[in-house]
């Protein structure tokens, strides 16, 4: 996505103004009117999704069965059978534990990242549109931005003690500049003549922002979304481990000292599914909301 | 057709400050626009021709004089006016269907939401569109994109429309059918529309009367009457006498000599479509 700022972002838009008009000034004649012609195309690709979900499913597939046949009959302590990782992620984290520690895990997750984007998304909005006040506090953002949330824990802990509080503040914390920094620069590179267009038909500023300017950013802002998710997991896992008594990674490492070793490779496993799950959602997300800027590429090419 | 001026210019100027030092752009424009008319502005490029459509769509602070819109100074963009832009592709919201398009300044105005989508469902009939509200802009030909602007200036319901340069990026037969659907239009909704364009033929073809433009800082060089009338063909209207004679008058006053022959009339920036009349 040439749009799409990198991940993390920058303040700076200059960079990114006037990429969408690249195939900006295309002659009327060369597309006849109408929709694209949907059906075969659309038929094609499906049929190539099909056959590439295969593909992902097979190879993981297979490298399952090698693992769970050469670890059949293994009595190391430390690579248990994956038949035992299986049971114990089955009736360990996915029973007893799922409501103890597996819903909140996700929850506080998905409460520090809601608090991100609607915080991230504000804040960025504002400091795309009033550009001085931007480089004013360019500097003091690439510091806070530059310490990395897991390294806070210490203070988090002496601030907000033990707890999902602390939890979710970190998260939010952590998560919020790629979100951020995207929005502002999404939003610094909107077209100018849009903004004509919305001045000169008096649109409110309710609208400009909800049905124009977010809009516009909003190739941007889903990528920062999509990185402060990976950072989001991080942090989690991390801030339970430290500093909570419950949760994914604070039984992990339970496990770990009690040396229940399947049970700490299956928290391994599930948080790997998580990831992927949640990855696989955001671009379901990501494939509804970002429908107009594909179709817009693809017929500006 | 002509009463009091819907729409006045006043000794407008405009000056930019450069790396070089001020530049002054517009120099003491006067225009008076008659309700109803249809007004084009032609100039070479560069001489400021958008800068002044800005002016008087309240988008641009002019440096001196005023723009009066009914006799009232126009300060910011005022409801009464619609701007077609030039490029389309990046005037219309791609996230949006075309009929949320042409909806999206109705909200502002207060209109009930029933009354939005007829004017809106209107808007896109008269601009031969009406099966296509539920396209996004991108799905659509460049020519049907600045259809879809047009709309959305109908719909909004001004008492002038001004169009900056709104065919410059079609190609020749879609920019032919569209001036026509301009002329359609307004003699539809009665519209006064003030146009800026470079090219003399589509100015003298669409206009009741052309302002030119030119020199350096740039002044109303000349004010001509087409008196081509109402009823406007692309093959008759250009091939009379009084359409070539208007137009070789204005190719002289934009070059600023007397006759020009062959192909040294293009890369002035205005341009007539083909040289072999420019001295009529």
């Amino acid at each position: 996505m040439a749009r799409s700022a990198p991940a993390g972002g920058r303040l700076s838009g200059s960079r990114l103004t006037g990429d969408r008009l690249s195939g900006g000034r295309r002659s009327g004649g060369r597309r006849s009117g109408g929709r694209r012609s949907g059906g075969r195309r659309s038929a094609g690709r499906l049929g190539r999704r099909t056959g590439s979900v295969a593909l992902e499913l097979a190879v993981p597939a297979a490298l399952l069965a090698a693992w769970w046949v050469l670890s059949a009959g293994s009595s190391s302590l430390y690579f248990p059978p994956l038949s035992s990782i299986v049971s114990s992620l089955w009736h360990v984290w996915l029973s007893a534990d799922l409501r103890s520690d597996v819903l909140p895990s996700l929850e506080h997750l998905a409460l520090g990242l809601l608090i991100a984007v609607v915080a991230g998304v504000a804040f960025g909005v504002v400091l795309g549109l009033a550009p001085v006040l931007a480089d004013a506090v360019a500097p003091i953002l690439e510091f806070l931005r530059a310490i990395p949330g897991v390294a806070l824990l210490p203070a988090a802990l002496l601030l907000l003690g033990i707890g999902p509080k602390m939890q979710v503040s970190l998260i939010a914390y952590g998560t919020i500049w790629p979100i951020l920094l995207n929005t502002a620069d999404g939003v610094r590179a909107v077209d100018p003549v849009i903004r004509d267009v919305a001045r000169s038909y008096r649109i409110g500023t309710p609208d400009r922002l909800l049905r124009i300017v977010i809009p516009a950013a909003s190739p941007q802002i889903v990528t920062g979304i999509r990185t402060a998710l990976s950072i989001g997991i991080t942090v989690i896992v991390f801030s339970e481990m430290v500093g909570s008594t419950n949760g994914i990674g604070y039984q992990i490492l339970q496990a770990q000292r009690s040396f229940a070793v399947p049970q700490m490779w299956a928290g391994m496993v599930l948080l790997g599914l998580i990831g992927f799950l949640l990855n696989l959602a955001f671009r379901e997300f990501e494939h509804v909301v970002l429908r107009w800027h594909r179709g817009m590429r693809a017929t500006s090419r | 057709m002509h009463g009091a001026p819907v729409l006045s210019v006043r000794g407008l100027s405009k000056r930019y400050h450069t790396r070089a030092g001020e530049r002054l752009v517009l120099d003491a424009i006067e225009m008076d626009v008659a309700r109803g008319s249809f007004l084009c502005i032609v100039g070479p490029s560069g001489a400021g021709k958008t800068t002044l459509l800005r002016c008087m769509s309240g988008l641009l602070e002019p440096t001196d004089g005023a723009v009066l819109l009914d006799g009232e100074r126009i300060d910011k963009p005022p409801d009464r006016l619609a701007v077609v832009f030039q490029d389309y592709s990046r005037s219309l919201m791609p996230w949006m269907s075309v009929e949320r398009n042409v909806l999206l300044p109705l909200r502002a105005k207060g209109i009930p939401r029933a009354e939005r989508l007829r004017l809106a469902r209107e808007a896109l009939g008269a601009v031969g569109l009406s099966g296509s509200g539920d396209h996004y802009p991108w799905q659509l030909s460049g020519g049907m994109q600045q259809r879809v602007a047009i709309a959305r200036a109908l719909a909004y319901q001004p008492e002038a429309m001004l169009m900056d340069e709104p065919f410059a990026s079609v190609d020749a037969q879609t920019r032919a059918d569209l001036e026509d659907l301009i002329l359609g239009v307004r003699e539809e909704f009665k519209m006064t529309i003030i146009l800026v364009t470079h090219d003399i033929d589509e100015a003298v073809y669409l206009g009741d009367e052309v302002v030119v433009l030119g020199g350096a800082p740039t002044t109303v060089q000349e004010r001509i009457q087409t008196g081509l009338g109402e009823r406007r063909d692309q093959l008759t209207t250009k091939s009379r006498p009084e359409f070539t004679q208007t137009r070789g008058r204005i190719l002289r006053l934009i070059r600023g000599d007397g006759c020009v022959q062959g192909n040294s009339a293009q890369g002035d920036g205005a341009q007539v479509r083909s040289d072999s009349q420019a001295c009529a």
